[in-house]
């Protein structure tokens, strides 16, 4: 047969316009690496592509249980793709637990391919199957591969003098030489890449290479009525690119922000899940000038970034809502000395531990509302893995020029997930440094810029400038404490005004896809910017008048906003909570807004999204 | 600290600020912030390097009197706040005051960090063994007992000893001293401010309003020389108005004992020679708390360690120059990179 196949003309690839596709199988099971390798390989090919990487709460879980489950999941297209996608037209279950979770998302007629090898009765027992969905009709619906890719992956790597154990752990490899086969993947960036690292074993190396081909030829070879699927390069702003994920992003872009502003940066931090990344990632970044902290708790990760602050750095603390809470207390102090602080919030799901692994926007309440007392900061949202690196820099800039803090959101999926990313040259950004106060004259510590109403910032060590600043309220014109009533009035007032200038200083609201008017405008903030734009595109393609408008600066909103949005007959708010921007859009410029509200820890899907905005226009 | 500086010596007059001291009348606080501007103006320090930083409480005010930098923070978190500063600008000679309930209740951890990280920097505990902002409320130093606003009944919390506290947190300095002993103090201070790495010093404080008289037993004019040891390096612990008084470890019960140098056959030479480089010693000294022993007063223990900031820049510079990508577009372009489009 394979010498038949070789002399007849190949057959022709499916061509697709876009393809989902995710990996899923046992923790142990290597699905986040099988993933990785299979996105920088459909990247080179051309495509465009956004993907989620979908863990288990449990560090270690029990093999083979649904809760061990470990999936990652890519959406690549000859188009420009904005979310990682909806159902699945391609399912890889490892085990019958990854089956179980994972089978409920893929679109009926998607793709199966499953390892056999792994069905076995205990495995089907832990994932709580009665009977073998295999030999049953639970199936039907679905175009399934069933391979034995446990055996053929020991077949393959027979030679390589692998323990049994090591051997098995190869199927990833195999696994992924088959997809690569089904989507016509280059193998060699992979095969480059596992040399490199496992330079110092290399027999493991050639065993999972070996495995890899296995997979990739038992493709080639089995089934001619089977020819794989093209998905044609996708039309890109041209340029060079990598993969980023937010994480990664936000570290680039403090560090870049803070050298624009021309001090140094300092980061103090706390572990957290799903905000840990970013303090791993600026951990690997002193040569730049960057001093990490890891405190030992939130509250000192933010105590010790409002001291560096203070002494002339640019502090930044990160977390995620739990943490964020801890620092609440310090944050109001930043507010009312008046000094620049980045808090990073990753937000993730539910109130205090919630779902730590999955995402959530709903900490939008505590950025912009929630400190005791009136405490105004600035807050922006980042709405993907390479926005990061532009809001970062916008933070950096507000939280100098202004002396205040700034929180910039990112959530679970934003942090962890990864998307091509054209490469800015980090030379055509403008500079905003920073001018520390050295004027001794008629010097105080609340001295302000009277176009910003920004303090002066004087770094001790300055002679003639020393000065004692706290959280007691200070007098508007000495610095020094003031109990009077007028005076608190007057400085509460100057604190909301001079974050209220921010707006001044920020783009005008833009509409993203659609018109300035209409029957409906779509507003959305944060990660929920993918879906939202492809829903409203969609729907614009079939003549729908909707519009999407995706905000960056949460607080101040753009000074344009109000009159926006009271162009359109309606307003309609996706949120990943139960309606926060909602509120404030409501408060704020007293429309009915509606709202369209997730919590389930996983992004909108955009059929949700596109459902919503047909009732609306119906209604 | 600016070891050579060509301007003119500053007096303790000169670190005193033009605002108004809002302590009751007769608070010791009044007595610490005295030493500390003498202390300032006999090592030569300059207004603008140093930086006091405090959390909250009565204690905390200290900065705002200071004409130094000054940072009046949160409730129990100075050592937080004055870790940035240092690691920001390790120059600057970093300053931290707080009171017993800032600094050992709702402050505790951040204490204990700072020490055992070893900062550069001088923790200054005022211990009156009450809260006295609040007004009154007993505090983790307050003895059994305590009668409170929160306590009428008298506390059942068993107290915590700041500087064994101090030490089991691995401190490199701690001191002890009385805030009315003005010839002792500003020399604790500027132990303290030599110091390299994190240096811990209770002071004694006399809250006239909430807690008066509390140190009494080891403070009052007819008892002090009986009731305190000043310790002092290579010396023997001898005190007492007779000056035969001293301090003898005995070996039976591995603990400390008061002797009579002339009674019993006691000589000087059987008394325990202090050695601030001794760490179960510091240990023995902190818990001597005037009453079966005397109050250990000045330099319990020393010992030279590198400091935490010290290790953060080296590790900074060495990845400056070892680094093989230096600036940021290189940086960006690590890894897999893809030309699209064109
Ligand atoms: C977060 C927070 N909790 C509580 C308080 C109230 N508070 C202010 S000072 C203080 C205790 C002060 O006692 P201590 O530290 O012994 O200092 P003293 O006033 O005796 O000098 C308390 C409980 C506060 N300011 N902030
Ligand atoms: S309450 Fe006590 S500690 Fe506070 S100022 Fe008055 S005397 Fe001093």
């Amino acid at each position: 047969m394979t010498v038949a196949t070789l002399q007849e003309a190949p057959p022709k690839r499916l061509e697709l316009e876009s393809a989902v596709v995710r990996f899923a199988g046992d923790s142990g099971d290597g699905m986040q690496l099988t993933g990785g390798q299979f996105t920088q390989a459909t990247a080179l090919a051309g495509n465009d592509l956004a993907t989620f990487p979908d863990f288990p709460a449990e560090i270690r879980a029990p093999v083979g249980t649904t809760f061990g489950v470990s999936a990652f999941q890519i959406n690549f297209g000859a188009r420009d793709i904005r979310t990682s996608g909806d159902a699945f037209d391609c399912l890889v279950a490892m085990n019958p637990a990854a089956l179980k979770v994972e089978l409920k998302g893929l679109r009926p007629g998607g793709l199966l391919i499953i390892d056999t090898g792994s069905f076995n009765d205990r495995n089907l027992k832990k994932a709580g199957y009665d009977s073998n969905p295999l030999d049953d009709n639970a199936l039907a619906a679905y175009q399934v591969v069933t391979i034995d890719i446990s055996a053929l992956t020991m077949e393959a790597v027979k030679d390589s003098g692998l323990s049994k154990k090591d051997a098995l752990r190869c199927k990833n490899m195999w696994t992924l030489g088959y997809v690569y086969w089904l989507f016509g993947r280059d193998r060699t960036p992979t095969v480059e890449g596992l040399r490199a690292k496992f330079a110092k074993k290399p027999e493991i190396a050639e065993a999972n290479i070996a495995a890899l081909n296995a997979g990739h030829a038992l493709g080639e070879t089995s089934e001619v009525d089977f020819p794989g699927y093209h998905v044609p390069q996708a039309e890109i702003q041209p340029g060079l690119y990598r993969t980023v994920t937010g994480a990664e992003a936000l570290a680039y872009g403090l560090a870049v922000g803070a050298s624009l502003a021309e001090i140094p940066m300092f980061f103090g931090s706390y572990p957290i899940t799903p905000a840990s990344n970013l303090l791993h990632n600026l951990s690997r970044m002193k040569q730049f000038g960057v001093t990490t902290f890891q405190a030992e708790d939130e509250i000192a990760a933010a105590c010790s970034a409002i001291g560096a602050s203070y002494a002339g750095q640019l502090g930044v603390t990160s977390s995620s809502g739990p943490g964020v809470a801890l620092k609440t207390e310090a944050i109001g102090l930043a507010i009312g000395v008046e000094l620049p602080l980045i808090i990073v919030n990753v937000q993730r799901a539910g109130p205090s531990t919630g779902m730590p692994t999955k995402t959530e926007q709903s900490d939008l309440y505590q950025s912009v509302y929630g400190r005791n007392a009136d405490s105004p900061v600035v807050v922006l949202a980042a709405r993907s893995p390479g926005d990061c690196f532009e809001v970062a820099i916008e933070a950096c800039r507000i939280a100098t020029q202004f002396m205040t803090p700034v929180y910039l959101l990112s959530d679970g999926y934003i942090g962890n997930a990864s998307e091509p990313w054209l490469i800015p040259d980090v030379d055509t950004y403008e500079h905003f440094p920073v001018k520390f106060h050295t004027e001794t004259e008629g010097f105080h510590p609340f001295l302000r810029n009277p176009e910003t109403l920004a303090r002066a910032w004087a770094k001790p060590g300055t002679p003639g400038l020393e000065h004692r600043i706290g959280g007691i309220e200070k007098d508007y014109n000495s610095g020094h404490i003031s109990y009077t009533p007028e005076n608190h009035q007057k400085m509460t007032e100057t604190r909301h005004q001079k974050i209220a200038n921010v707006a001044k200083t920020i783009p005008d609201q833009d509409v993203e896809v659609g018109e300035t008017s209409g029957k409906l405008a779509v507003v959305g903030w944060g990660s929920t910017f993918g879906p939202v734009s492809r829903a409203v595109q969609n729907l614009r393609d079939e003549g729908l008048d909707v519009s999407h408008i995706h905000i960056r600066h949460i607080w101040p909103l753009p000074s344009n906003l109000g009159e926006l949005l009271s162009g359109y007959e309606k307003v309609l708010v996706p949120e990943m909570n139960t309606g926060q921007l909602l509120t404030v859009l409501r408060a704020e410029y007293l429309i009915p807004a509606k709202g369209l509200n997730k919590v389930a820890g996983q992004p909108f899907k955009i059929a949700e999204v596109e459902a919503a905005i047909r009732d609306e226009l119906e209604s | 600290m600016n070891a050579v500086t060509q301007k003119e010596k500053l007096t303790a007059k000169d670190f005193a600020t033009d605002q108004e001291v809002r302590w009751c009348p007769g608070c010791g606080d009044y007595a610490i912030l005295k030493a500390m501007q003498k202390a300032m103006a006999d090592m030569g320090q300059s207004t603008e390097d140093n930086v006091f930083v405090s959390g909250i409480g009565c204690a905390a005010r200290f900065p705002y009197y200071m004409a130094t930098y000054g940072f009046h923070t949160i409730h129990g978190r100075a050592p937080a706040f004055a870790t940035g500063i240092k690691l920001a600008n390790p120059d600057l000679n970093v300053w931290v005051v707080g009171g017993d309930g800032d600094m050992l209740s709702i402050g505790a951890n951040h204490l204990m960090h700072v020490l055992r990280r070893n900062v550069d920097l001088q923790v200054l505990l005022f211990n009156n063994e009450i809260y006295g902002l609040t007004k009154g409320q007993y505090s983790p130093t307050s003895r059994e007992g305590t009668k409170s606003p929160s306590t009428p009944l008298g506390s059942v919390d068993r107290p915590i000893d700041a500087c064994t506290y101090a030490l089991g947190a691995g401190a490199t300095f701690i001191a002890r001293g009385i805030d009315s002993q003005q010839k002792h103090l500003p020399g604790i201070f500027q132990a303290a401010s030599e110091h390299k790495g994190a240096s811990f010093v209770e002071v004694l404080q006399n809250c006239i309003v909430y807690n008066d008289g509390v140190f009494n037993e080891f403070t009052d004019r007819d008892v002090a020389a009986d009731r305190q040891v000043h310790v002092e390096a290579g010396k023997p612990l001898i005190y007492g108005a007779d000056g035969n008084k001293g301090i003898r470890l005995n070996l039976k019960t591995l603990s400390l004992e008061e002797v009579v140098v002339g009674e019993n056959g006691v000589t000087e030479a059987d008394l325990l020679v202090h050695d601030p480089s001794n760490h179960t010693l510091a240990g023995m000294l902190a818990a001597m708390n005037g009453r079966d022993l005397p109050v250990a007063l000045g330099v319990l223990y020393c010992s030279r360690e590198d400091t935490y900031e010290a290790a953060v820049h080296d590790q900074i510079n060495a990845a400056k120059s070892s680094a093989k990508i230096t600036n940021f577009n290189d940086l960006l372009r690590t890894g897999h990179t893809w030309v699209a489009g064109g």
